[in-house]
């Protein structure tokens, strides 16, 4: 668990070093502000981010693999992976600390858009318990995103593919799994509505705190970071 | 410190490394040497716990590398061949992350940047970029993170590889001094860099360890098929016979260069035909203008031996 606080401060800077990640940054806040300015800042429309928030499972489903897909790809394609597994760490130390500074640099995302909150709580009256609740599930469904992009990266030494291995079952589980519960019945439908990440997400942006929603978000990222752990293990068993 | 017993890698159906025994005594500086793709590489990434072993066992300070991985990593400072590096990091960033990976806190930090720093000549572009260095900066940027725990065993992969004869020396330098707090084993290909620093060399081709010793047990074992070279002047028929006919003489070659015998004697073992042959032409009557003994090199050996792997392959 020691070697968990340098790597993630090593991300973080890395991060804040790389141009990529202003690049996410800026044109991540270019789509919401456009979005804003289009459904939500408009005469006579609802003070709330409802509409802005409901298509961030979206936006992020393709911002954040950009910023997982460094992670271990780029290690295993530089060869630095050597020198970090063969430093007194393990690998779910190296997993954990890469997911933490990934998820920082996505809580200063957030916590940019803030700034749409104040510029809506300016102009009306801004329901806060709302709010509160629409981050609690901004912050869990970034979790599991970053956590899918971690096991993509730990996967292959290239970071294209790892971005695009990424964003295809995050858009499958976010929108096609709730299109398809739609057309289909019985099982079929209860199975494809709780693996879809948007119903589970929309509930926060109602305001509603549900356990079930707790639950699917945590239990998802918890397993997959557990299987990058099990990737860079196996790397031991080759 | 390092106990090698029959290890053995596997990649596939492809054996890299094939039941190699070998072990490094505390304060050693061994040289491992073979040709390229000789198992060099796969050996040490077994020694540093980056690869498991597909065979046999290898053990560091007393630690299996395998179960007390650990504990084998705390005692070994590692410099990969190619020496990878965030390239987006400062020195004394990197150096600071690698220290605290290694479980330093921040006074001994500090004092062992220092070092590092001052030993391996890094104090002119500590506070520049990785990505900014070249590749003899970033060779001794590797160096100081090997050293940066100060590990009782340094495993140095081609740590000369890609310098120019200037680093070479000086790096050559370095892992002599260090070799004076450290047990090093270091590979290379180049057998003259091997000899000059090492107190023992182990040699593997093709997977297979083809001998160990001394440097000086090493070329014992070489000159032991050294020949004698000599310039004779006399009837060649009658020197072939004679010469044939001294003690210990196994072989001779005659060749005929401007009215002069070119012999090529080999002897076996231990014997010296110098001062029988001087006393032959001295007795017959005929002129000797060349006679020296031609010891084969350990760069001689090393070559024969790679021939004779490429030749089996």
């Amino acid at each position: 668990m020691r070697s968990v606080s340098p790597i993630t401060q090593r991300e973080l800077s890395a991060y804040f070093f790389s141009p990529i990640a202003y690049a996410v940054l800026a044109i991540f806040m270019l789509t919401l502000g456009v979005l804003f300015i289009q459904t939500t800042f408009l005469p006579g429309a609802d003070a709330s981010l409802r509409q802005l928030v409901s298509v961030m499972p979206l936006v992020l489903a393709i911002f954040l693999p950009v910023l997982t897909m460094r992670l271990l790809a780029e290690e295993f394609r530089s060869g630095t992976i050597e020198t970090l597994m063969t430093a007194p760490v393990n690998e779910a130390d190296v997993i954990l600390g890469k997911f933490l500074g990934a998820y920082l640099f996505y809580v200063v995302m957030l916590l940019c858009t803030l700034v749409f909150a104040i510029i809506v709580a300016a102009y009306g009256q801004l329901d806060i318990g709302m709010l509160a609740a629409t981050y609690l599930g901004l912050l869990v469904l970034g979790a599991l995103y970053l956590a899918v992009g971690i096991f993509f990266s730990a996967c292959t030494s290239n970071q294209i593919i790892a971005a695009v291995c990424t964003i295809l079952p995050l858009l499958l589980f976010t929108y096609l799994a709730e299109m398809g519960a739609k057309s289909v019945s019985g099982f079929w439908a209860l199975l494809l509505h709780y693996v879809s990440i948007q119903g589970h997400f929309l509930d926060f942006t109602r305001g509603l705190v549900d356990f079930t929603d707790l639950v699917f978000f945590v239990t998802t990222t918890a397993l997959f970071l557990f299987l990058a752990v099990k990737v860079l293990e196996s790397r031991r068993w080759r | 410190m390092i106990e090698v017993k029959n290890l053995s890698k596997r990649y596939g159906a492809f054996l890299a490394v094939d039941r190699i025994s070998f072990d490094v005594q505390e304060g050693e500086i061994v040289g491992f040497l073979g040709p390229n793709g000789a198992g060099k590489t796969s050996t040490i990434r077994i020694l540093t716990c980056y690869h498991p072993a597909s065979s046999g066992s290898a053990r560091v300070g007393g630690y299996d590398v395998f179960n007390q991985s650990q504990d084998v990593r705390r005692l070994i400072g590692y410099l990969p061949e190619s020496t990878p590096l965030y390239p987006e990091m400062r020195v004394r960033e990197y150096l600071n992350f690698r220290g605290k990976l290694h479980g330093l806190d921040a006074g001994t930090r500090q004092g062992a940047i220092a070092r590092v720093a001052e030993r391996c000549w890094l104090k002119d572009f500590i506070d520049r970029p990785i990505g900014h260095l070249s590749k003899g900066m970033r060779q001794r940027v590797g160096l100081a993170d090997a050293l940066l725990h100060n590990p009782k065993v340094l495993v140095l992969d081609e740590p000369t590889i890609g310098l120019d004869p200037t680093q070479i020396r000086e790096t050559r330098n370095l892992i002599r001094e260090l070799g004076r707090d450290h047990t090093i084993l270091f590979s290379s290909h180049i057998l003259s860099e091997v000899e000059q620093v090492c107190s023992r060399i182990i040699i593997i081709a093709g997977g297979r360890l083809i001998a160990k010793g001394t440097p000086e047990e090493l070329r014992h074992q070489v000159s032991a098929d050294s020949r004698l070279i000599a310039e004779v002047q006399g009837p060649t028929g009658d020197v072939r016979l004679a010469v044939a006919e001294l003690a210990g003489v196994t072989g001779v070659e005659v060749a005929e260069t401007d009215g002069w015998c070119r012999l090529a004697i080999s002897s076996n073992g231990s014997a010296d035909v110098r001062a029988p042959l001087a006393q032959l032409v001295h007795q017959k009557g005929w002129h000797l203008r060349e006679l020296r003994r031609e010891t084969a090199t350990l760069e001689d050996y090393f070559v024969k031996i790679i021939a004779q792997q490429s030749s089996a392959a």
